[in-house]
């Protein structure tokens, strides 16, 4: 019985892990997928996630509405991803090296801004109560579900039909997948990019919000701790599709809350080890799916990387 | 992912500031007084992480309002080669003479290093264990016996659990945080043998996803009372409350983090040791080199009761209190086992907390689940 019990209860710590911490990872990814798509990398999003939390806690305290920080996050997140979309239209700026300057600004204005918000408590956002008519408190406390992290499943789906079947959606591939194309239909592709690399930081930007406002709840400097870095590779692992952006932010959730849970239950050997699970987890899956000579399936044809 | 960017202001500044240093020392500097004693404060983390650096950061605050003492700090350097060029530049560019390296991992070979550099600097490192002969005489370490104050939190503890299981979120199996583990299980067993205490290591010192989750998974399994050992245990309070159970608290007073289920905490009281290091600069004279000091010598304290410990466990706690400020007080007592069964402190022999042998400490007590690798 014990063993059972054990078993039961790094289940349940896995899906309220995977609850508790894919949300982050799911809006950056989307973010990311956005911006990808129209051929330009971002790797600011990991500033933005940052400045995003410090925003969304600092604006939650002074007006006492956690949707006002929500909001506000978005919108910061904008305006830094609008600024990276800005320099990287400007002629020979390298969109890579530009994401690391605009990674390193969100997170120095976010420490710098955010050094009063530290000590004080905001209103966070409450979750909703899924497991409301549950008796055991740990299932209870499991189904206690954010309603941003539905809000992100929302954008997944509603970003995968807006990318496969709308007209704007089709016009940000062609600009993503060859700007030669894009040049011989009149597309606007500075343009184009720049609403992509915009909208997807404002995704980034919620998800900082999450961060500060729902799980773990408070602005500290180590809050990310690289979170905004990983989502952006989760979007490689997710080849470029929202939806299994939501399956891969759900793995490395659960793969995060493996190593705390195996030690509750008295399994204490090699804790480091399950720390590196969700590392462990990509390099496998990215192994396995890698064909020879087409190895990045599903890679926007005109981002830098690829070229 | 900043502190990992080479590029520090500091670093920066004393490139330039080396470069021309021939230069700068002809030009009028800035009015410091001749006798003033310059300081320098290094931290692993920021300065107000309700943790750690806050502690040492708020000793700070209190000297620099002391005449003739200049504080310079830093904060956020990370335990790298970064820490070396901070304290060169604290010496060479603010006139330096006496440095507070906070944190673990200066030690060695940071500061040992800079110390062999510097010889009429004085090092004086947090948390260190400095041996004569070994180590240079112008570097030392202080450091406080926080155990005591953790095995108070640990009777409180047992007064507030009503499954009988506490738990423990620790950054790193060290000596000094596997005492603050055992002594919080010894207290809690103290009260009540039958206490078991799970501990959770996080692997790093910061990390507030990681130390959410531990809360969570500890509550999950019906823990009640859990305590820690990491630089800011601002996110583990917090989410001890959201989970409505019992916290202590550690390293500085957090009871508005969790005005509910706060029992008490032990807090560092650094000021004692920064003051007596200070007034020996002043005089001339070495600080000391082996600086340790506990509750009765005012080098720790306790944060207020909270209101969820019990008038019978508030008595209890007062008491061995009394005891432990006393002096000579062990929390280590024979005989003692560890959670793997081998007899660790035998029969007849106790350990006071000067004792060598606990800063040299690998094991945890039997009643913790847990393991140090």
């Amino acid at each position: 019985m014990p063993a059972l019990d054990s078993i039961a209860t790094i289940a349940v710590a896995m899906l309220a892990g995977s609850l508790r911490v894919s949300t982050p990872f799911l809006f950056v990814s989307l973010g990311e997928c956005l911006t990808e798509k129209s051929g330009r990398i971002n790797l600011g999003n990991e500033g933005v996630l940052v400045l995003g939390a410090m925003v969304a806690y600092a604006v939650s305290f002074e007006t006492g509405n956690p949707w006002v920080g929500v909001l506000a996050a978005a919108f910061a997140g904008m305006l830094l991803g609008g600024l990276h979309g800005v320099m990287c239209s400007l002629a020979r700026v390298n969109d890579v090296a530009m994401g690391i300057a605009i990674m390193l600004a969100g997170t120095g204005i976010a420490f710098y801004f955010g050094k009063p918000y530290v000590q004080p408590s905001a209103p966070l956002l409450p979750g909703i109560p899924f497991g409301f008519w549950l008796e055991s408190d740990r299932f209870r406390n499991a189904l206690l579900v954010s309603p941003l992290f539905l809000l992100g499943v929302a954008a997944a789906f509603g970003l995968h039909w807006f990318l496969r079947t709308t007209r704007a959606g089709l016009r940000i591939r062609i600009v993503g997948d060859s700007q030669d194309a894009a040049l011989a239909l009149g597309l606007p592709i500075d343009r184009t990019r720049l609403l992509a690399t915009a909208c997807g930081s404002a995704l980034a930007g919620i998800g900082g919000a999450f961060l500060s406002l729902c799980y773990p709840g408070s602005w500290n400097e180590g809050l990310s701790s690289g979170q905004g870095l990983m989502a952006v590779a989760l979007v490689v692992f997710a080849r470029w599709n929202p939806i299994n952006c939501v399956y891969a932010s759900l793995l490395f959730g659960a793969a995060g809350a493996l190593g705390p849970s195996l030690q509750t239950v008295g399994f204490t050997w090699g804790y480091y080890l399950f720390y590196a699970a969700p590392y462990a987890v990509t390099l496998i899956v990215l192994i396995a799916t890698s064909h020879g000579g087409r190895s990045l399936r599903g890679m926007p044809g005109q981002l830098s990387i690829g070229r | 992912m900043t502190s990992r960017s080479g590029l520090s202001r500091r670093t920066v500044v004393s490139t330039l500031g080396l470069g021309s240093f021939a230069a700068s020392s002809l030009l009028p500097t800035a009015p410091a007084q001749a006798k003033d004693t310059t300081v320098g404060f290094i931290y692993v983390g920021p300065k107000d992480d309700y943790g750690y650096n806050q502690a040492h950061a708020e000793a700070a605050a209190v000297l620099k309002k002391m005449p003739g003492v200049k504080i310079v700090e830093e904060e956020k350097v990370p335990e790298t080669d970064d820490v070396s060029k901070t304290m060169e530049s604290m010496i060479k560019l603010d006139g330096a003479s006496l440095l507070f390296p906070t944190s673990f991992g200066y030690f060695d070979p940071y500061m040992l290093k800079m110390a062999a550099k510097y010889k009429d600097v004085q090092f004086r490192h947090c948390g260190g264990l400095w041996t004569k002969d070994k180590h240079p005489m112008n570097t030392g370490s202080y450091f406080g016996y926080i155990g005591m104050g953790q095995y108070l939190n640990g009777i409180a503890a047992a007064y507030a659990t009503k499954t009988k299981k506490i738990g423990f979120i620790a950054a790193k199996p060290i000596p000094q945080v596997l005492i603050n583990v055992n002594s919080f299980a010894l207290g809690a067993k103290s009260v009540d043998p039958s206490i078991t205490t799970t501990v959770i290591f996080t692997g790093e010192w910061s990390m507030p996803v990681k130390e959410a989750e531990a809360s969570n998974s500890l509550a999950d399994q019906g823990i009640d009372v859990i305590t820690c050992h990491v630089d800011g245990p601002k996110v583990i309070m917090e989410t001890a409350e959201r989970r409505g159970i019992f916290a202590c608290g550690y390293h500085a007073d957090q009871h508005k983090l969790a005005p509910k289920g706060y029992l008490t905490g032990a807090e560092w009281n650094w000021i004692t040791v920064y003051k007596q290091f200070i007034a020996d600069a002043q005089a001339g004279k070495a600080p000391g080199n082996f600086v340790r000091g506990g509750l009765a010598e005012g080098f720790v304290k306790m944060s207020a009761y909270g209101p969820g410990l019990s008038a019978a466990g508030r008595k209890n706690v007062d008491a061995v209190k009394a005891e432990i400020m006393k002096g000579g007080f062990s929390v280590f007592k024979g005989p003692l086992k560890d959670n793997k069964g081998n007899m660790v402190v035998p029969a007849g022999k106790a350990l006071p907390e000067t004792a060598v042998e606990l800063e040299s400490l690998s094991y945890l007590v039997e009643g913790v689940k847990g393991s140090t690798s």
